[in-house]
């Protein structure tokens, strides 16, 4: 793992990295950097299909509910309107849609992440506590098929970064 | 948008440093003090009503709905800034929001947490309410009438608060871990590491993060729009003059927006002071709110005129004296003329620089702007009920002591959690404010939380001195 100082840096080495062959890598910086999306290869998620998924559950929750209690289960009419009195039925629609796909986005993105997980082996590196302060840091994983200790580490010293260190599993 | 020579660090420090550093101001414990005492008459008045029930309050026959739904609707709309700061200015991409929207969004949880308290405990019976108010299937075989628009408030507003929660508590995760990884207290360290699940700024992790921000952004706009909508159908769909008009919506929701924006300069305006934010603060900030204020509050004057056309307009015998009563001939005539003042007269002196730039001026207009905006709510509830269509019904309104404590409480309450939050939390976003540095950039591209944006923006000359 590298150590840098600004985002610039950091980009411009994950590109390295990225050209160098190597795909198991991680940066962290302690705010987003959209540049790295693509310096990294990352993929868009597939959060935004799983939150309309999660729209449409609510949706149909919502209809379903009202359907079933007004039409099947206790059909009883109020104000001369109809069992099935769809504008009526809107707005309790319309904010369980919300919700579901509300909680899909968060709990999606969450467990997209991998988190909650308190322990993960970078925090390892003392230096590690200002990633979320304002160093910026550069991973590639043990895992990477292009991996190997030492041409790896002389790889990442030579990338304008301030130090490396070897982060124990 | 940020001043003094601030880098990555001194942003983190800056702000962590009001939840971390060991020594509570004193003027802390003062505010605390004084909100946690008032709050107590919330306590006090809540035993008391479970105790006796709602006939303690001064609601009467024909005034049935009275300060309950009044402070309601008032806090409720109070809370509309936060969110419309945090989702519409963010799909708006107006920067500025970034060093206000964590506590205009804390505010909204806390007025919304408020507000929901009138309608559970004017039920009397709270505990019994759930079956009343949500959809569980009971061993009575009772379902909650779905064509009501006061089970529409219900979804409308516990979907509001917990989508508001979670819009502030995903934007707190990497503030948190900044904590965690500032806090030398073993046990805060802890705490904040549990609260932040281990978030470590991961590239991907962050390409997730904003687009799971943005996509709850995308879904709290309408939220927010609809919410304030359903409160005023709660009104607007029964039959009462005064109540029965199809601009109560859009009025409503401008309404709320204008009332939160009041409160959101009440609160920062001592706010920057007393914690030294003035350079994420800025005086930009306060003047675009007091402009967001002015636009809101004439959206309300639209409303006020349309009401008294509609009751003219529609040749109603009832619209017609209801519109007359409330504004000379009925006994609640300086209610009205008051709200004019407050919502009306006042904001005209945004117009000018001279007001509109000061703080101080500000924050009067602000606070008159809050007495109006509960005047509102006032006056379309208690002047359209009191007259009723059966004259031998009329009757006047007046507040028992009940009323008043539980109102005043509700206002510690409401303090006491925002002092809460002021010590434990970071008031203000460290990561988003780090993004609006010029060391956030990269070959000429601003990070910028919401989207790429092409054009850079200097907000400061590095040659200056930083700010004190």
């Amino acid at each position: 793992m590298a150590e840098f100082d600004t985002a610039e840096q950091l980009v411009d080495a994950a590109r390295e990295v990225r050209d160098a062959g190597y795909t198991k890598t991680d940066a962290f910086s302690p705010f987003p950097i959209h540049e790295m999306d693509e310096a990294l290869g990352i993929k868009r998620s597939i959060l935004p299909y799983l939150c309309f998924a999660g729209g449409i559950t609510g949706l149909l929750s919502g209809l379903g509910l009202t359907y079933f209690v007004h039409v099947i289960d206790y059909p009883i009419i109020v104000g001369g309107r109809p069992h099935f009195s769809l504008p009526s039925f809107i707005p309790p629609t319309y904010e369980l849609t919300i919700l579901l796909a509300a909680f899909t986005a968060v709990f999606g993105m969450l467990f997209l992440n991998g988190l909650p997980r308190p322990y993960h082996p970078v925090f390892n590196v003392p230096r590690f506590a200002l990633a979320t302060r304002e160093k910026f840091f550069l991973l590639i994983e043990q895992e990477d098929p292009k991996f190997d200790y030492g041409s790896t580490r002389t790889f990442m010293e030579g990338l304008k970064g301030q130090e490396v260190f070897d982060v124990e599993e | 948008m940020i001043e003094g020579d601030h880098t990555l660090g001194s942003v983190s420090d800056k702000i962590g440093d009001v939840t971390l550093k060991k020594k509570t101001p004193f003027h802390w414990f003062i505010g605390f003090g004084i909100a946690f005492m008032i709050a107590q008459l919330l306590l006090f008045t809540t035993i008391w009503l479970l105790a006796n029930g709602i006939g303690i309050w001064g609601n009467n026959q024909p005034v049935g709905w009275a300060f309950d739904i009044i402070n309601f609707v008032w806090w409720i709309g109070i809370g509309h800034a936060g969110t419309l700061i945090s989702a519409i200015l963010l799909l708006l991409n107006q920067k500025w929001r970034t060093s206000i929207n964590r506590f205009a969004e804390a505010m909204t949880l806390f007025a919304v947490a408020c507000a929901a308290m009138f309608p559970l405990l004017h039920t009397g019976r709270p505990w019994l309410a759930i079956y009343w108010l949500f959809p569980y299937p009971n061993v009575m075989g009772i379902w909650p009438q779905f064509r009501s628009p006061l089970i529409w408030d219900v979804f409308a507003v516990s979907t509001y608060a917990t989508v508001s929660l979670l819009f502030w508590y995903v934007g707190l995760i990497p503030d948190l871990a900044t904590l965690r990884d500032r806090a030398k207290n073993k046990f805060f360290k802890f705490v904040y590491a549990t609260l932040s699940w281990g978030w470590r700024g991961s590239a991907r992790h962050w390409h997730r993060y904003e687009l799971a921000y943005l996509i709850l952004a995308g879904l709290s706009t309408p939220l927010v729009l609809s919410v304030h909508s359903i409160v005023s159908l709660d009104f607007s769909v029964s039959q009462v003059p005064g109540w029965h008009a199809t601009i109560f919506p859009p009025y409503f929701v401008a309404g709320a927006i204008f009332a939160g924006f009041a409160m959101v300069l009440i609160l920062c305006i001592p706010l920057r002071h007393l914690y030294n934010m003035k350079d994420f603060i800025t005086h930009t900030h306060l003047v675009y709110m007091g402009k967001v204020m002015m636009a809101t509050g004439f959206i309300v004057i639209y409303g006020y005129a349309m009401e008294a056309f509609f009751g003219w307009y529609s040749g109603a015998q009832y619209e017609v004296f209801m519109i007359k009563n409330r504004i000379w001939e009925g006994p609640y005539w300086w209610s009205y003329w008051l709200l004019i003042f407050c919502n009306g007269i006042s904001i005209q002196f945004l117009w000018f620089k001279r007001f509109r730039e000061s703080e101080f001026w500000l924050f009067v207009i602000s606070i008159i702007v809050s007495v109006g905006m509960w005047l509102e709510r006032f006056v379309i509830i208690v002047t359209s009920l009191h007259r009723d269509f059966l004259p031998s019904s009329w009757a006047m309104y007046s507040p028992s002591m009940f009323d008043i404590s539980m109102f005043t409480g509700t206002i510690g309450f409401f303090f006491t959690l925002i002092f809460l939050f002021v010590r434990f939390v970071p008031i203000i976003s460290i990561f988003e404010v780090r993004t609006l540095l010029p060391e956030a950039m990269v070959h000429g591209h601003q990070q910028d939380f919401e989207e790429n944006v092409n054009e850079v923006e200097y907000t400061y000359d590095r040659t200056d001195p930083p700010n004190a």
